[in-house]
């Protein structure tokens, strides 16, 4: 069984297509500037549709985490036990990801964290690492 | 026409079905199981039913479940309702329940909710559909399972208010306490908090016995007009305050980590009924798992921030507590199926304001508050609940 691929909708097209580059896109609305996540026609600070993509920085701090033990699916089962975490960026919002790589268990909260891609399928799923900032 | 409503609705009637694992028996069956003991106990008949509420079914996904109860149950009701707001959707029926009677679209309305979630459904299909939860894109592709997104408002709770594994342990502790003492609990075994630190790792910091049961079950309320009271088997319950609130549905969206709707939902209840949490003499607080009654505490005001942990493993809400809560053993002891983990809470505190729970039942039973939660802390409903008129 693969791992779930994320439902990529025209909404959200320009997001993976960034994440193939290897860019985090993220929206920012072009009447109130909020910047926005998850991609959506809609600012839902204004209810502005007219919105601009930018590339992130690819960098935040670790909101909260768990570390999950009984997969949600026999695809998982491989990578228990792997890191869940909401990632505050540094341009505002909040997203989920996994942390992986080097001491990715040890993981902490307030820990600062960066962007890396895993090809899952035909996507690029952007998960996150541990930094030495 | 009235914009309250208080007073405007009593419950007459209240009950839950079989419990557990009841094998070969549908969601539906449970649900009319449940209707028809609650008829019962409000010494009423199908014909005084013109009204039904309703949430829906994961194991039995009929598109329109309200409809289908309805036809199942010979009801052809002037209002009908199928409510998808999760764990919230008990106290919301209630509600809306009153909003029909108190604006005469009904006079008699059963609220019934449940599934067969414990046998309807294999494990790994009950966690795949939970599963679902998660936001498709944004979420569900990093595998965070339910308790896992609750898990990381634990942890939360931990960095910032120091809220301990032990504190968490004391809220399943004590719903297992209270469940052993109910007749028809799903788990009534004891357990100590050495238990709950030694039961198998789920998603850390949550351990199994953190998270609530998968049961079959279903309950049901039946809802009428104050005009009845008189007629009634057993003494009415008033509906005083009831209020809701929605900030989010998925994580990733919440506005906060440690603060929820429950304040404003509980907020909005008790306006309504013109009291405040120093009023209320016991509570039944969704527990889904351990984290979330200790932050509906602090919400509905009977903790400070961040004092949730401690008001439990203090002992304050026992049975013998200032503030008895989750007097059934909640959703962790007692049953979980859906939306019926909620409104089981409304069922319980029905019968401690009547005073007939022997050797549950707690001393001070006048005014009660029962909150029920739905997706990731996303929807809130809180009902205020009184002996007498007020």
């Amino acid at each position: 069984m693969d791992l779930p691929l994320p439902a990529v909708t025209p909404e959200t097209a320009p997001y993976w297509d960034g994440a193939r580059d290897g860019k985090l896109l993220l929206q920012r609305c072009l009447a109130c500037r909020a910047v926005r996540f998850y991609p959506r026609r809609t600012c839902p600070a204004c209810w502005s549709p007219d919105v601009e993509w930018i590339e992130a920085s690819g960098r935040g701090r670790i909101a909260s985490f768990t570390v999950i033990h009984r997969p949600p699916a026999p695809a998982f089962a491989g990578r228990v036990p792997y890191v869940v975490a909401l990632i505050d960026l540094d341009e505002g919002p909040r997203m989920m990801a996994n942390v992986v790589g080097d001491r990715a268990l040890e993981v902490a909260i307030d820990d600062a964290v960066e962007v890396i891609f895993e090809a899952r399928g035909a996507v690029a799923l952007p998960q996150f690492q541990r930094s030495a900032r | 026409m009235t914009s309250t409503l208080r007073n405007q609705a009593i419950i007459a009637g209240v009950a839950e079905s079989e419990i557990g694992k009841v094998p070969g028996v549908t969601g539906l069956a449970l649900n009319a199981q449940a209707a028809r003991r609650a008829l019962d106990d409000a010494g009423m008949t199908p014909g005084d039913i013109d009204g039904l509420v309703t949430a829906y079914s994961v194991a039995e996904p009929y598109f329109m479940y309200g409809t289908v109860l309805c036809e199942y149950l010979g009801l052809k009701p002037g209002f009908c309702a199928s409510m998808t707001m999760g764990g919230a959707t008990g106290a919301i029926l209630l509600e809306h329940a009153a909003m029909a009677i108190a604006t005469g679209r009904a006079t008699t309305v059963l609220v019934a909710v449940g599934e067969n979630r414990a046998t309807g459904l294999t494990r790994d299909q009950a966690v795949a559909a939970l599963a679902a939860v998660g936001h498709p894109a944004f979420e569900a592709p990093y595998g965070p399972l339910i308790p896992g997104f609750y898990a990381m408002i634990a942890r939360r709770h931990m960095h910032e208010y120091g809220t301990t594994r032990e504190q968490l342990a004391a809220v399943a502790v004590q719903a297992r306490r209270h469940a052993s003492l109910h007749p028809n609990s799903h788990m009534k075994h004891p357990i100590t908090v050495a238990d709950v630190l030694g039961s198998k790792p789920i998603a850390d910091p949550l351990r199994l016995l953190d998270c609530c049961l998968i049961s079959d079950a279903a309950g049901a309320l039946i809802v009428t007009s104050p005009d009845r009271a008189r007629d009634l088997r057993r003494p009415p319950v008033w509906l005083l305050g009831a209020g809701e609130h929605h900030t989010h549905e998925h994580l990733i969206a919440a506005p906060s980590l440690t603060r929820f709707g429950a304040r404003e939902s509980s907020e909005a209840a008790y306006r309504m009924a013109g009291v405040g949490p120093g009023d209320i003499d016991f509570a039944e607080l969704y527990d889904c798992f351990t984290i979330t009654p200790i932050l509906e505490a602090e919400e509905c005001g009977f903790a400070k921030p961040g004092e949730g942990g401690a008001l439990f493993a203090g002992g304050a809400t026992t049975l013998e507590g200032r503030l008895p809560v989750n007097t059934h053993g909640g959703m962790l002891s007692h049953a979980h199926a859906g939306a019926a983990g909620g409104l089981l809470g409304i069922v319980e505190a029905v019968r401690q304001l009547r005073g007939t729970e022997g050797e549950r039942q707690v001393k001070r039973h006048e005014i009660a508050l029962v909150h029920n939660e739905g997706g990731i802390m996303s929807s809130h409903g809180t009902v205020i609940l009184g002996r007498e008129r007020r």
